[in-house]
């Protein structure tokens, strides 16, 4: 397009051509726009349901724009079941994960990056094998070895394993902790530093978008998990809010727009981290598609 | 002379650091992965149920499985169906965005929030809310049916031609997220390539298939192949989807994983839903055997190309 020097009067084959530049951006944006509806059409659903009074969930054509807007519903829809109890229980959980979790891959990240040992190499390689491996086929001796351990019925199970560093956040902190450059650690071991100092005063306040990544991206799996808490926690006061949730839904014919306001409240924490931390979802998302798909 | 031991204790003493250091890792791939695993080997020979003790039964969990249980080929014939359809049109989705997005449209900071959306939902409320926009009399999209003229439209969970389907476009939703991936790759691309086929004439439509298409298809043939193996690993929505976690209906939501979850965790029957697992760690292995000859291949070629 830039072989040429245009002058001031358009041919009339170039004004076509600007013509249908204009059009095919037209068509693109209006692709989008669709697309984009079809995507948030399933949340408007849901958000209008979770508004309406009774009268107007059970018609068909249904009603779009709730008239009287019920407020109440999710009042209503926490006090049909311990929300509160599952909220709490749900953020301690969350919180003893994502703590682990960054602990213990920075931790790890950091001998795999910036140490030297024999066997590293092959450990590493080990390390990401292991990320192949299905969940499933984990599951089962690991229920079988914490039920042996009386751990069923309590959140050990679902807590102790984030820290014992999992491959993935291993991997992905150790790919950030080797862009420090060598020299900031050699100069504090020179001052007589220790690595254990090292991690926590270099490195780590060197890295802190890599661990905001894991710690948000751990945060909404722990948050939306739903398998293993169901597995290991059979004692309603335990609950986490997707099980929870879950019950809610089975133990008596909920209404729908009860069903829907209480969903509403369950996703609100992960929605509102998701915009006011964006930039780490999506930085997070570029490094795990390349790795894990 | 005298600096070559100090030196090696020096070593000695960073190697001891660095490996209290993975000790993390380390204990936590002999304790809960590596260790488990072996024991699921070994009890995949038995018939262990948690309460009994083990009792070596050689390879008949895995002989009544390929020839016996009709359910395991059940299961992986609707885990394969799933993993057909829904990976192929997840890809789709996510490629068609990131080309409109490529196209340097105004509000790109708006779709960009919107389309990512999905990739942050999930979870029991997120299929709760796909189970009320699929309700077949006051769901939004039978409505639309209606109003288009389809006179019975489909019961969608409750019908079990429709159950996969219905998770199928539930999972196209989820995928509209993989457009960062593919806006990456697109970008990629040499500018050069799109000129050189603009002075040999080439409208928008033939570079797309003469340029963008063969550049993308290493991305696209990745993302196959690891979507495929992810994908056989499907089957915890269908818990929540289908009546009581069941598979229902008719058994056309029973994926391999949830088999396995009934067979391990309703029946208890652990020494048989090992070898399921390893089963499935089999295929797993073999799917990511094949992309890694695969993605040989594409260097191979990519060099060629460039002499």
């Amino acid at each position: 397009m830039t072989l040429e020097k245009q002058p001031q009067t358009l041919s009339p084959q170039r004004r076509w051509g600007r013509l249908w530049e204009v059009l095919f951006k037209v068509l693109v944006l209006a692709l989008l726009c669709a697309i984009g509806g079809l995507i948030l059409f399933p949340a408007l659903w849901m958000v209008s349901t979770a508004l309406k009074p009774d009268t107007q969930v059970y018609v068909s054509p249904p009603v779009w724009i709730p008239n009287p807007i019920k407020w109440e519903n999710f009042a209503h829809a926490w006090m049909l079941a311990p929300f509160t109890r599952y909220f709490v229980n749900t953020t301690l959980y969350t919180l003893a994960v994502v703590i682990g979790t960054v602990l213990s891959c920075s931790l790890a990240a950091y001998g795999f990056a910036k140490l030297r040992f024999p066997g590293r190499d092959f450990l590493f390689v080990v390390l990401l094998s292991t990320m192949m491996i299905p969940g499933m086929v984990t599951m089962i001796p690991q229920f079988i070895l914490f039920s042996k351990l009386h751990w069923v019925g309590s959140y050990l199970p679902l807590v102790v394993p984030s820290y014992f560093a999992g491959p993935f956040f291993t991997f992905m902190l150790r790919q950030y902790f080797l862009t420090i450059p060598m020299e900031l650690s050699e100069a504090a071991k020179v001052d007589g530093a220790s690595d254990l100092w090292i991690w926590g005063r270099v490195i780590l306040p060197l890295s802190t978008s890599a661990l905001a990544t894991v710690a948000i991206f751990t945060f909404e799996g722990t948050w939306n998990s739903y398998v293993g808490p169901l597995l290991y926690l059979n004692d309603e006061k335990l609950y986490t809010v997707q099980v929870g949730l879950q019950f809610f839904r089975t133990a008596s014919e909920v209404q729908w727009q009860y069903l829907m306001a209480a969903s509403l409240m369950v996703m609100l924490p992960v929605i509102v981290l998701f915009f006011a931390f964006q930039k780490y979802f999506v930085e997070g998302s570029s490094i795990s598609s390349g790795v894990k798909g | 002379m005298a600096r070559k031991p100090r030196m090696s204790a020096l070593r000695r003493r960073e190697a001891l650091t660095g490996y209290l250091f993975i000790a993390p890792w380390l204990l936590g791939f002999l304790l809960v992965t590596a260790g488990p695993m072996l024991f699921s080997l070994y009890a995949s020979f038995t018939n262990y149920d948690i309460t009994s003790r083990f009792r070596w039964i050689g390879l008949e969990n895995y002989r009544r499985l390929l020839f016996d249980d009709q359910f395991f080929w059940l299961s992986l014939g609707n885990t394969a169906f799933y993993a057909v359809f829904a990976v192929p049109l997840g890809i789709a989705t996510g490629l068609t965005i990131a080309v409109l997005l490529n196209q340097k449209v105004p509000g790109q900071r708006v779709f960009r929030t919107v389309f990512y959306l999905p990739h942050v939902l999930t979870g029991v409320a997120v299929l709760l809310l796909w189970l009320w926009v699929f309700n077949p009399q006051f769901g939004p999209i039978n409505v639309f049916l209606r109003l288009i003229g389809v006179q019975n439209p489909p019961l969608w969970f409750s019908d079990p031609n429709w159950a996969k389907p219905a998770l199928i476009i539930m999972s196209m939703w989820g995928a509209a997220g993989g457009y960062l991936f593919y806006l990456a790759g697109l970008q990629g691309i040499p500018k050069q390539l799109y000129e050189a086929a603009q002075i040999d004439g080439a409208s928008g439509f033939r570079q797309f298939l003469a340029v963008t298409v063969p550049m993308m298809s290493p991305v696209i043939f990745f993302k196959l192949i690891v979507g495929i193996s992810g994908a056989m690993q499907y089957w915890e929505s269908a818990l929540i989807v289908s009546e009581g976690g069941k598979g229902g209906p008719s058994y056309s939501t029973l994926f391999y994983g949830l088999y396995m979850w009934q067979t391990a965790f309703g029946e208890y029957r652990m020494g048989y839903a090992s070898a399921m697992a390893w089963i499935l760690l089999l295929i797993t292995l073999a799917i990511t055997g094949l992309q890694l000859y695969f993605s040989k291949r594409w260097v191979y070629y990519e060099g060629e190309a460039r002499r």
